[in-house]
């Protein structure tokens, strides 16, 4: 698919990749690494990226996102190299650069659905700024996938998975930042209820102009992405990722 | 959406844990707050077992030896002093008051002690309170008796009851003076001091019911009835000891040193608030338990604080993987931990200051009058305080230690916490 027009008002670095990683590598300390040779993910791309599972793919979204630093490489994300950014600075940007959709547990349950859209607002004044009238943007993405209005006020935890999701991906677009990531957002959901996912993230996605790096071990989703790449064709991994975590 | 509103909700959502938490740390404050208080009380209340007497007479002995015979009626005088040491004391210009005690008697148990109705009038106890009579009046008759509100308790006693005193303090000692009954005429109201503990008669009357006897006992085949007695001469020619009150203060050492250095016959004086301090330094062990146990209970409600905000951390490793990816900083997360934990503590310390005010209001009329035990209510000293000042920071304190887990946590399985 092609670049549409410029629509949105932020990204004075329209041309630039959105992300870009040149020669990037991490090693936990049970052995477990990855070797990252180059990955480009375009201004407004939609890319796939697929692997088993345990196969170091939540470890290439943490480097993407700057949870994880990486021991050498460049991981620039926005024209800004993000390993070489320190402290709360990288959660700053973070918080202005990325929505991040989970597996599943998206939500704080105890919070409202729309309360739930406006926290990374909390966090990054662009996106503040971005978002305008915070509740009636929010109101207006839930409408967007779908999450009927009488649903709102509802605490995120009595929602369906399905809307829950739904609800995760209107918080990852709030505010417009420059790239969604999603760790197996649909893997929780059946296969209609998946597609029916993908649909409404992509239509946002072109209104809010933002690029998606989708991880995922599922072959049957391919045909919505404008491309898919192999996590095995752009990295070395070694070891299991048992160090990385949270079974 | 604000972070303190944030904060609030997640708390609101976690209300069990925490106001069980709040609870715990609001008891055991509490507990604290209320053995410091005893602890202070019992002091207090035993340093205040005699107040108002500045110098305390008696034959020459060490100065907790008259204090433990005088005032608490424990073990006997050795010696005692002559009616005209006596005199001559109570004639001197810087005496204010003078109140003999004589003992060497009891009834079924309790001291006897044989005074004079200046007793009633000048003995102070807890500061400056004086005695006050549950019932009846103050001695009259030489057969007159007032007894003390534990005796009167103990054997049921009230006013016109009639009772028998035994020679000798040993309990059942075998030598009745039953041919001469005392009568009671007043009870006294509960002090919490050995003041309840005794059985008062005028000083009169132990010479009398003492005229027919020799060292121990009776003399043999002499009878004098009690309506003869009345007629004798009952000047006693020993008292035990003697509490006196000086008209100032400032003549306390001096007078003190006239005593002990009287010719005629050695005497001691003693000051009442020196020997008592002495004498709480021997029974004060007790105290430093106390302490010990208030300090222990501290300890365990700081662990407990620690080891709950911990196990709420696990609750809420979901929330901290969500604000980081979303962009809370690790201190944003941090102080959010701290400030919560640190909020939780002020609340228990808090509520734990209010159970304690509650508890005190309570049980203050209970303690004061079964155990003579005065708990004064007032503001939280310094100490109380800082205390509770401690309690606040290691809930602060205690809540870095998951907010140092949830950053390098969150670091380690970020935002792709599965569970």
């Amino acid at each position: 698919m092609q670049v549409k027009s410029v629509q949105t008002k932020r990204f004075s670095r329209l041309n630039d990749p959105s992300l870009s990683i040149r020669d990037a590598a991490f090693s936990w300390q049970g052995g477990f690494g990855i070797e990252i040779a180059a990955f480009d993910l375009k201004a407004r791309e939609r890319v796939l990226l697929l692997g088993p599972s345990g196969g170091g793919k939540s470890t290439f979204l943490n480097l993407v996102a700057g949870i994880t630093t990486p021991s050498r490489g460049r991981i620039d994300v926005l024209g800004t190299d993000i390993a070489r950014l320190r402290g709360s600075r990288v959660d700053r940007f973070r918080a202005d650069s990325f929505g991040i959709i989970f597996q599943m547990f998206n939500l704080m349950p105890w919070l409202s659905a729309i309360d739930n859209v406006l926290v990374p607002l909390r966090f990054s004044k662009p996106r503040r700024k971005q978002a305008g009238e915070a509740r009636a943007e929010a109101a207006r993405l839930l409408g967007a996938l779908g999450i009927g209005m009488d649903l709102f006020g509802q605490p995120a935890g009595t929602l369906s998975v399905g809307q829950q999701q739904r609800v995760a991906a209107a918080r990852a677009l709030i505010g417009g930042p420059g790239i969604i990531l999603a760790d197996e957002p649909t893997s929780a959901l059946d296969g209609r209820n998946a597609r029916a996912f993908l649909d409404l993230l992509m239509a946002e996605l072109e209104t809010a102009g933002a690029a998606l790096l989708m991880v995922s071990h599922d072959e049957t989703l391919t045909d919505a992405f404008d491309r898919v790449v192999r996590l095995d064709d752009i990295a070395h991994v070694s070891g299991r990722p048992g160090g990385s975590a949270a079974a | 959406m604000s972070l303190f509103r944030l904060a609030l909700l997640s708390l609101w959502n976690r209300r069990l844990t925490a106001i069980l938490t709040i609870l715990g740390i609001a008891l055991s404050v509490t507990l604290f707050l209320s053995v410091e208080k005893l602890r202070n009380g019992a002091r207090e209340s035993f340093a205040n077992t005699i107040s108002g007497t500045d110098l305390i007479v008696g034959a020459r002995a060490g100065d907790v030896q008259l204090l433990l015979y005088s005032v608490f009626r424990i073990g006997d005088a050795t010696n005692n002093i002559t009616w005209e040491s006596y005199q001559e004391i109570a004639e001197r210009d810087e005496v204010d008051w003078i109140v003999p005690i004589s003992l060497g008697d009891s009834h079924r148990g309790y001291r006897v002690v044989g005074t004079t109705s200046g007793f009633f009038d000048h003995y102070r106890y807890r500061r400056d309170t004086s005695l006050r009579f549950e019932a009846g009046t103050t001695l009259d008759d030489l057969f007159d008796t007032v007894v003390g509100a534990d005796v009167a308790a103990a054997l049921g006693y009230s006013v016109g009851d009639s009772i028998i005193v035994s020679h000798g303090t040993g309990r059942g000692s075998g030598s009745e003076h039953d041919d001469k009954p005392f009568r009671v005429t007043g009870i006294l109201a509960k002090t919490g001091t050995p003041v309840d503990r005794a059985v008062y008669v005028g000083l009169e009357a132990i010479e009398a019911i003492h005229v027919d006897w020799q060292g121990g006992g009776r003399v043999e085949g002499l009878r004098i009835p009690a309506e003869r007695v009345r007629n004798m001469n009952l000047t006693p020619k020993t008292v035990t000891a003697a509490l006196v009150g000086l008209k100032s203060r400032i003549t306390t050492f001096r007078f003190q040193r006239f005593v002990n250095e009287y010719e005629a016959e050695p005497m001691t004086a003693i000051l009442p608030g020196v020997a008592l301090s002495n004498l709480w330094s021997l029974v004060g062990v007790a105290e430093r338990a106390l302490s010990a146990v208030s300090l222990m209970v501290i300890v365990t409600a700081l662990l407990g604080v620690v080891t709950t905000l911990l196990a709420s951390l696990e609750e809420r490793r979901r929330e901290m993987a969500i604000l980081r990816a979303n962009g809370a900083s690790p201190r944003t997360i941090s102080v959010l931990l701290a400030a919560e934990s640190g909020l939780i503590a002020l609340a228990g310390a808090i509520l734990g200051l209010a159970f304690l005010y509650v508890l005190l209001f309570t049980l203050q009329p209970v303690l004061d009058s079964r155990f003579g035990l005065y708990l004064k209510i007032d503001a939280p000293d310094l100490r109380d305080c800082a205390i509770l000042g401690i309690i606040i920071l290691a809930g602060i304190a205690a809540g870095l230690i998951p907010a140092w887990r949830a950053y390098r946590r969150s670091l380690a399985d970020g935002m792709s916490i599965r569970s």
